[in-house]
C-alpha cells in the first residue's frame, strides 16, 4: 500500500470512529429517552411523571384480568416480577393480548396509582411454533416462552 | 489473492465474469424464490398464537436482511472506491443503493402491516422502528447527494463518505431491541443461536433468506454492467463490442 493510501485509509477510520463515538454518547445521555416505555419498578420508583401521558410495559400478570360483563372497561395489572402496576382500560384489546405476555401501554398515571390506559398494544416474544408443538411444551411442563431452552435439553 | 482483487478492479475484467455468473444467480434466485414462498406461505404451519398473518416473517427478515447488508456492502465499496481509487467499487455502490432503499421500505411496510394484527398499531416510535426509518432516509440521502454534483467523482466521493459515517447506524439497529426496551421483539434469526422455531417454519425462513440474497447479487451484477458501459462508453473496448459484435466474441477467445 502506498503512503498516500495508507494515510488516507486512516483518515478515514479516524472519522468513521469519531462518528460513532459522537452518536454512541448521544445514545448514551439519551438512553431513558430511547427506551419505548417505563417498567413497573421504575414507576414504582417514581420515575415517571404524573398524568402526563407515558408508556408503560410489562408482562400481564397470571390471573389479573378483570373484564367489566357490561361494557369494554378491563383491569390488569403488568408486572415486571418485581413490582406490579394497576392499569384500568376501556376500549378493544389486540388479538395477541393475554395473560403471561408482553404489552405496552399508553395512559395517564394518576394519584391512586392506577394508570389509565387509552391504547393497549400487544407485545410478543421471538419465539414462533405450530399449535401443536405449543401444545406438546404446555403438556411437557415448559411454557412456550421456553421453546429454545426445551429444545437445547433434548 | 492481490492478482484476483486487481483483476476485479479491471471493469473489461469484471464485465466478462459477471457475465458468466450473472445466469446462475439469476436461475438460484427464481428456484429459491419460488420454492421458498410456496412453502412459507401454503405449507408451513401457522403460528400458535398469531395464525396465519406470522406469514410475513418470510418477506419482512429477508428484507430487513438485505437493507442492512446492502447498507454495509456499500461501506465497503466507499472504502475501497476511496482508498484504492477502484472505480469498479464504486458503480456497484451506486447501482446497490435504490435496491437497498427498496429493500428498506419493504422491510418497513412488511413490519407496518404485521404491526396492526399482531400489536395493534402500524408504527410506534421505538428504537427498532425509528433507526430502520432513519436508514431509509440515508439510502435516500446517498442517492441524492450523489446526483447532487455536476462532477461526477465529487458525487462518488460524498456518497461513500456518507455511507462509511451511516455505517454507524447498522449495528444500532442490530442491537436496538438489546439495548433499549422496544415494542419490537428480539432477534427470531441469527446466524449464531440456535433457530426460535421449528424446522419446518424455519427451513422455508433460510431458503427466502437466500434467495433474497442471490436476487441481489444477481441484480447488482447485472446493473454494475450497465453501469460499466455507461461509464466507460468512450473506452476502446467498449466501443468494439458495442459496434461489431463479431469482433467482441473473437477478443473474448483470444483472451
Amino acid at each position: 500500500m502506498t503512503p498516500k493510501r495508507k494515510q488516507k485509509l486512516w483518515v478515514i477510520l479516524g472519522l468513521v470512529s469519531l462518528a460513532a463515538i459522537a452518536v454512541g454518547l448521544t445514545l448514551y445521555a439519551l438512553r431513558a429517552n430511547i427506551n419505548l416505555f417505563f417498567s413497573p419498578v421504575q414507576i414504582a420508583q417514581g420515575d415517571a411523571p404524573m398524568a402526563r401521558q407515558i408508556r408503560a410495559g410489562g408482562m400481564v400478570k397470571e390471573g389479573s384480568v378483570a373484564r367489566d360483563p357490561d361494557s369494554l372497561d378491563v383491569e390488569f395489572t403488568v408486572t415486571d416480577y418485581v413490582d406490579d402496576l394497576q392499569v384500568v382500560y376501556s376500549g378493544i384489546l389486540p388479538d395477541l393480548f393475554r395473560e403471561g405476555q408482553g404489552v405496552v401501554v399508553v395512559g395517564e398515571l394518576q394519584a391512586d396509582g392506577h394508570l389509565y390506559a387509552d391504547k393497549v398494544l400487544a407485545r410478543h416474544d421471538e419465539n414462533y411454533m405450530p399449535p401443536e408443538v405449543a401444545q406438546a411444551l404446555k403438556e411437557a411442563g415448559y411454557s412456550p416462552a421456553d421453546y429454545q431452552t426445551s429444545a437445547a435439553d433434548k | 489473492m492481490w492478482a484476483f482483487i486487481h483483476k476485479l478492479g479491471s471493469p473489461r475484467w469484471f464485465y466478462g465474469m459477471s457475465a458468466k455468473m450473472q445466469p446462475w444467480f439469476w436461475a438460484a434466485a427464481v428456484l429459491l424464490l419460488v420454492v421458498g414462498s410456496l412453502w412459507g406461505l401454503a405449507f408451513a404451519p401457522a403460528d400458535y398464537q398469531q395464525g396465519n398473518s406470522f406469514r410475513i416473517i418470510y418477506v419482512h427478515v429477508p428484507a430487513a436482511f438485505l437493507a442492512q447488508s446492502i447498507f454495509i456492502a456499500m461501506a465497503v465499496s466507499g472504502l475501497v472506491f476511496m482508498v484504492w481509487k477502484i472505480k469498479v467499487a464504486d458503480m456497484a455502490a451506486t447501482v446497490m443503493a435504490p435496491f437497498g432503499a427498496v429493500m428498506t421500505f419493504v422491510a418497513l411496510f412488511s413490519g407496518a402491516v404485521w404491526g396492526v394484527p399482531t400489536w395493534g398499531t402500524w408504527w410506534m416510535w421505538d428504537a427498532r422502528l425509528t433507526s430502520m426509518l432513519i436508514l431509509l432516509f440515508l439510502y435516500i440521502g446517498v442517492i441524492a447527494l450523489r446526483s447532487a454534483f455536476t462532477r461526477r467523482d465529487s458525487g462518488s466521493r460524498a456518497a461513500s463518505v456518507l455511507t462509511m459515517v451511516g455505517v454507524i447506524n447498522i449495528p444500532i439497529i442490530k442491537y436496538s431491541v438489546d439495548w433499549w426496551y422496544t415494542l419490537h421483539q428480539t432477534a427470531s434469526f441469527t446466524l449464531t443461536s440456535r433457530p426460535t422455531m421449528p424446522t419446518q417454519m424455519w427451513l422455508p425462513l433460510v431458503i427466502m433468506l437466500l434467495g433474497f440474497y442471490c436476487f441481489f447479487i444477481a441484480i447488482t451484477l447485472m446493473r454494475t454492467r450497465s453501469e460499466i458501459l455507461r461509464r466507460e462508453a468512450s473506452k476502446r473496448w467498449v466501443q468494439e463490442l458495442l459496434t461489431d459484435p463479431m469482433l467482441s466474441t473473437a477478443t473474448k477467445k483470444a483472451r
